[in-house]
């Protein structure tokens, strides 16, 4: 099948037994009133790979990035980023953590009232960086790695989804975090704008080292990106290995969400 | 029929509900404060915000003012004329303008048009995770958001209550003048030797208050915000019902407490 061509162009970032663990999930639950959405994830992310989290909708794959940034509390267990323990952390002790990791929404969150040079320089300005030639040059950088260098002057609501989307992958990595938090950004986008954001994501780890996580759907950059990749499913870890492993899989449940196959039948 | 416990559960979950919002307001004014201490002010936002309450409110407030000045003299000045009091007319509006019309209609009008606007506007941040993006920039959203407003709102209520009771003594004193030709002479006089600076600092330290009030509860609401569209314009709502109902409470026992301070027709 086309989804599952070979892996040829994953860069070798795969967990070895000396690689440094740079995100950790121990146990965390997570409970949204009577539903329970996260039952005892345990992950461990190293540095510079790229983890795909799959799974079916409404099993906590968002929810599980957010507890990395600190977006969400957990309701047990724990959560490290580079060693500190974030969800023990107040808001306002979160910053080293938030200097180290970056975030694109899956609604790209691209403030309204500002354009879209303003929305990719804003982390700049607020991370303190003054020299507003410094801030152009960056904001440039970032919007040509998504091919938008073009639309610096429009406002969000003039951009189409997937523009919108693009703009806010140049915002999340022109400070160049260590770690890149992705929630469906290939969503919307079409199959040329889905490829330029899987290469962009494919640079970022050969030349800065960059540690990914991608929420998503779409099997072909799974294949194309991953070095590893989480299924999530009822709460729990289903699934965790390659893309070739995935491929290989046996699992009836991992090869009906792969290859697209609903229980329902007609 | 509901049992005993159960008619009790009612009043209670709603007491609770209470005491959790005024916990959720208590630690805004927390982290306010603290983002008042850290000395990053924003000043270009806070000037942006002036001129959203402070210029965009003024029409309001004017035309609030003037009227309510006008008609409380136009009914005023009949029954005092029946007691022959009619030439103290410009003293009691003058007063009553200073120490409650003017701060309590300016307060409630912004109430509307302000406490609205940032509710909706904070709120929609909300849910299309804007708020949380600015968290993940390590952007605190009480010192981006509600710091400048706070602020913002601080310099401009003052302004707006002084306005509301300028206007009003003047449609006053046009109604006297021109509506029962009493001689300007006489309201003016009156008006000025019974309205004191005490009235008028009860004005704008009412004016203060409320504007800090209107800002933390309609904040709170934008940032308390789920559920979409839906929550954005429950929030909305809540902001303006709320605030104008605090306001007018608050108002209350800030008249009883100012009166200590400064006593009424003590000049």
């Amino acid at each position: 099948m086309a989804v599952l061509t070979s892996a040829s162009t994953n860069p070798p970032a795969a967990p070895n037994g000396n690689a440094e663990v740079f995100i950790e999930l121990r146990d965390l639950h997570k409970r949204f009133g009577s539903q329970e959405i996260l039952c005892g994830i345990d992950l461990k992310l190293y540095h510079g790979e790229t983890l795909c989290i799959i799974g079916p909708s409404g099993e906590g794959k968002t929810v599980t990035m957010k507890h990395i940034i600190g977006l969400i509390r957990p309701d047990a267990g724990d959560v490290f980023v580079a060693g500190m323990h974030v969800n023990r952390l107040r808001e306002r002790e979160m910053a080293p953590i938030r200097q180290k990791v970056s975030m694109l929404f899956q609604g790209a969150a691209l403030f309204d009232r500002m354009t879209v040079e303003e929305n990719v320089a804003f982390p700049l300005w607020e991370s303190g960086v003054r020299d507003r030639k410094e801030i152009k040059q960056r904001v440039l950088e970032a919007l040509e790695a998504v091919d938008l260098a073009e639309h610096l002057d429009k406002y969000p609501t003039s951009l189409s989804g997937g523009m919108r989307k693009r703009t806010g992958i140049a915002r999340a990595i022109i400070c160049r975090n260590e770690c890149i938090l992705y929630d469906e950004p290939n969503s919307g986008l079409d199959p040329i704008g889905s490829d330029i954001i899987d290469q962009m994501v494919l640079r970022m780890q050969r030349r800065f080292g960059v540690t990914s996580i991608i929420v998503t759907h779409d099997m072909r950059s799974i294949f194309k990106i991953a070095n590893r990749v989480a299924m999530l499913y009822r709460g729990k870890i289903h699934f965790l290995g390659t893309p070739d492993e995935l491929r290989a899989s046996s699992d009836p449940i991992v090869q009906n969400f792969i290859n697209g196959r609903s229980d329902v039948t007609g | 029929m509901d049992s005993p416990s159960g008619m009790l559960a009612l009043p209670g979950r709603t007491f609770l509900h209470f005491l959790v919002y005024l916990g959720q307001l208590t630690a805004l004014m927390g982290e306010l404060m603290i983002a008042v201490r850290s000395g990053v002010w924003r000043l270009r936002l806070v000037a942006q915000q002036i001129v959203a309450i402070g210029y965009g409110s003024q029409a309001v407030v004017i035309v609030t003012g003037a009227f309510t000045g006008a008609v409380f003299t136009f009914q005023s000045y009949a029954k005092f004329k029946d007691f022959g009091f009619e030439t103290t007319v410009g003293a009691v509006v003058s007063v009553a303008l200073c120490r409650e019309l003017g701060p309590v209609l300016a307060g409630l009008m912004v109430a509307g048009r302000v406490g609205a606007a940032m509710a909706a506007d904070i709120g929609t941040m909300k849910v299309t995770e804007q708020v949380d993006a600015l968290r993940v920039m390590g952007v605190h959203p009480v010192d981006y958001l509600v710091l400048p407003r706070f602020l913002a709102m601080m310099i401009s209520m003052p302004f707006l209550v002084a306005e509301s009771i300028s206007f009003g003594l003047i449609a006053s004193y046009l109604v006297t003048s021109f509506g029962y030709d009493m001689p300007s002479a006489w309201y003016l006089t009156h008006m000025l030797d019974h309205t004191n600076m005490e009235d008028l600092s009860i004005g704008m330290i009412k004016g203060f208050v409320f504007g800090m009030l209107i800002t933390l509860i309609s904040c709170h609401q934008g940032l308390a915000a789920e559920n979409g569209a839906v929550g954005v314009g429950l929030g909305t709502t809540r902001a303006v019902v709320i605030s104008s109902l605090v306001l007018l409470i608050v108002n209350f026992f800030l008249s009883i407490l100012l009166n200590y301070v400064f006593p009424i027709g003590s000049a």
